[in-house]
């Protein structure tokens, strides 16, 4: 009977499923707050300021307003897919945390606990693609809301999501020849002892980045809601939660791209140099495992931090230059990069 | 074409070179004009908590004035609401009964006296008509209101505090200008 | 019945039923999605033929990229249950005697192959894991893999001059 089987299994995945998405929520929360101190903080102004001590309740209470406002459901949309527009985007930023590694294997109680959803072969593979299916968020909500501009942003979105995983899978495959696996795990490890991938694949980083703030949407690519020169985008006819839903999304899949980013290139949990295995024999494998999880936090963090510093800076792309940035640059760039590091490889080997 | 300044650039329409297109030079440059605006100081002003001082030539709201014994200076000559571009003063004027000489200053005064403020515009010409120093524009401004009704300011609005009975609100609406100008 | 035959079954009917709502549905809308449901399932069969790779490249090619594709094409002709187009009743006959034709072939290569000796493997065998999937196209089936990839570049490099040709 498969109930009895390993109930310890069970409950461990469920914790940690549990543990994982709520961490994500609540840092893509303050992810907001961020956004907007370090918004001010850039245009010398203060920020939010006034809901709690420097305004650290802010998000509470933007939420809570989502939450108020009237649900508005336009006549002639369809209902059902208008309902599952926005369900489907958060569900596909939420689901690409389960192959993350979060940190190391913990010892709880004598049963140890591996601080991973799932340690599949394909790992990096899994997040390419339920990446994919983030698309049909934006096309299901910009289609269902029956309105031109919202099908039209759709439109932009999804071909400007399509364009650039591209370059990214090429990025990728280049990552891949290094590190031989897929596995998220043993990415990690590899780059714990030694140098981080970054320094074997700086040209396959840059485009890794640059793909994904496209994918996020982000600026200087947020064309599917380039609020003050288009318009509002695909979730034009969306308010209150269902809207919220859809900016919470934007802001996970920022957070959760940040985790992929720091655990390909920037060698994850490992805590830089630090020889990790050693501090683990004098502290405990516990108080490692705690460590190397705020090693990877701070090193997301600095990414996010990253993408905001970007989004204040530097102005939206037209549209006709993002789609020559994507096909006529990244793509000519990730294959080139993608052979010279094939020939490398190649030729270290014999 | 003629330059004006010697400063004036012209616009370089160069096609440029490849290092120029990768951006990435500029980019970096963006960047780093932002990133060290992280660092500077705030201007701005937490507003209900600090308040940032009037200019001593600011028109705000209008003030009835009072001489020293505390009379009205006011004898509703209605100069004001002549002078006044935007018709925003009405006023009723009474005669001083026997036993208000310590009321009013003259024998004529204004028994109702009304500033509409969203017509005023402020301009400060009341002011400068009267010819008794009665009425003045201080250092504050209309605060928001519901109502229409509730930006006619009568009287009671205007007059200022009594300066024997409470003389620190009379100081304190008097501000820095009136000081100035008694003085 | 063990956790496997559950999903197995679940997924079976899964399959079947998304397949069905693809052909009956009235909105074109709602047929692609109920096909990338269909995908979804048979990507969950070939997961638990503990073919991941296969699994999620399924996904990844044509739930992420092709049916983004056909939703495109869909949502800008604005196709309705109302506009569509009133098929002529020979059409429909043909339709059915073609479809009835595969049908017959499947039934009678189905019943040729000896398909009650074998039974899916599930949770065993290890073809469809990305290293042994990888070995065996490129040792193998190298030739076959190649000239697939030679279809390609020609179906690409005639898409370029298709869309070059309106300049």
């Amino acid at each position: 009977m498969f109930l009895v089987v390993e109930w310890q299994f069970i409950v461990e995945k469920l914790v940690l499923i549990v543990a994982v998405v709520m961490i994500s929520l609540v840092i893509a929360m303050y992810e907001t707050y961020m956004e907007r101190k370090v918004a001010a903080f850039l245009q010398d102004r203060r920020g939010p300021s006034r809901a709690g001590p420097f305004g650290i309740l802010q998000p509470v209470a933007d939420g809570l307003k989502l939450f108020m406002k009237e649900e508005i459901i336009p006549n002639n949309s369809n209902k059902f897919l208008f309902i599952l527009g926005p369900c489907l985007a958060m569900m596909t930023a939420m689901m690409t945390s389960a192959v993350i590694p979060w940190g190391g294997t913990i010892d709880f109680f004598g049963y140890p606990v591996s601080l991973q959803v799932a340690d599949i072969n394909i790992g990096i593979l899994f997040i390419f693609g339920v990446v994919s299916m983030g698309v049909y968020g934006i096309m299901i909500g910009g289609w269902a809301s029956n309105n031109k501009f919202s099908l039209i942003a759709a439109l932009r979105g999804a071909s400007q999501v399509i364009s650039y995983e591209l370059p990214m899978g090429l990025a990728l495959i280049a990552l891949l020849m290094v590190t031989g696996s897929l596995k998220m795990s043993v990415i990690v490890g590899q780059q714990a002892d030694s140098w981080y991938n970054v320094l074997y694949q700086p040209l396959g980083f840059m485009i890794f980045f640059v793909c994904a703030l496209a994918e996020c949407n982000r600026t200087p690519f947020d064309l599917p809601e380039a609020e003050n020169e288009l318009n509002f985008g695909y979730h034009q006819e969306y308010s209150s939660m269902k809207l919220g839903f859809y900016l919470f999304a934007e802001y996970i899949n920022m957070f959760i791209s940040s985790v992929v980013m720091s655990t390909l290139f920037f060698g994850g949990y490992d805590i830089p140099f630090i020889n990790d295995v050693n501090l683990g024999h004098s502290i405990g494998a516990n108080w490692l495992a705690v460590l190397q999880a705020m090693s990877l936090f701070f090193k997301t963090v600095s990414f996010i931090f990253l993408f905001m510093w970007i989004r204040w800076t530097i102005p939206r792309f037209r549209y006709d230059q993002l789609m020559n940035l994507g096909w006529k640059t990244l793509i000519p760039l990730s294959l080139i990069n993608m052979l010279i590091t094939a020939v490398v490889v190649l030729w270290l080997k014999k | 074409m003629q330059l004006l300044t010697n400063r004036a650039q012209l616009v370089d329409r160069k096609p440029m070179t490849f290092i120029e297109r990768l951006y990435l030079w500029n980019i970096a440059k963006g960047m780093i004009i932002t990133f060290s605006h992280l660092f500077k100081k705030k201007p701005t002003i937490n507003y209900p908590e600090q308040k940032r001082p009037f200019s001593p030539v600011f028109r705000g709201l209008h003030i009835l004035n009072r001489d020293e014994e505390g009379r009205e200076r006011c004898t509703a000559c209605g100069l004001c609401a002549v002078a006044c571009p935007a018709e925003a003063i009405t006023m009723e004027a009474a005669e001083r009964k026997n036993g208000e000489e310590n009321l009013y200053r003259e024998e004529k005064y204004a028994a109702r006296y009304e500033i509409n403020m969203l017509r005023c515009i402020f301009c400060g010409l009341c002011e400068e008509a009267c010819p008794k120093d009665a009425i003045y524009l201080s250092e504050t401004f209309a605060p928001a209101n519901f109502q229409r009704k509730g930006f006619i300011y009568g009287k009671p609005d205007l007059l200022i505090p009594h300066p024997i009975e409470k003389p620190e609100e009379y100081k304190k609406a008097l501000g820095n200008r009136v000081v100035r100008e008694v003085q | 019945m063990n956790a496997t035959q559950i999903l197995f079954w679940f997924l079976s009917g899964l399959t079947l039923f998304s397949a069905i709502m693809v052909v009956i549905s009235k909105n074109p809308v709602h047929s692609v999605l109920w096909l990338i449901v269909t995908f979804f399932a048979i990507s969950g069969h070939y997961i638990l033929l503990n073919a991941q790779f296969i699994g999620i490249v399924n996904l990844i090619v044509y739930a992420g990229a092709i049916m983004v594709l056909f939703l495109f094409v869909i949502m800008l002709m604005n196709l309705n249950a109302h506009s569509e187009p009133q098929k002529h009743k020979w059409l429909k006959l043909a339709g059915i005697l073609a479809g009835g034709c595969l049908m017959l072939v499947l039934v009678a290569a189905l019943k040729t192959a000896d398909q009650n000796k074998m039974i899916a493997q599930t949770q065993e065998g290890n073809i469809g894991l990305i290293e042994n999937l990888g070995k065996a196209l490129f040792t193998e089936y190298v030739v076959p893999f190649e000239i697939s990839s030679v279809l390609f570049l020609s179906a690409m490099v005639g898409a370029v001059v298709i869309g070059k040709k309106g300049d």
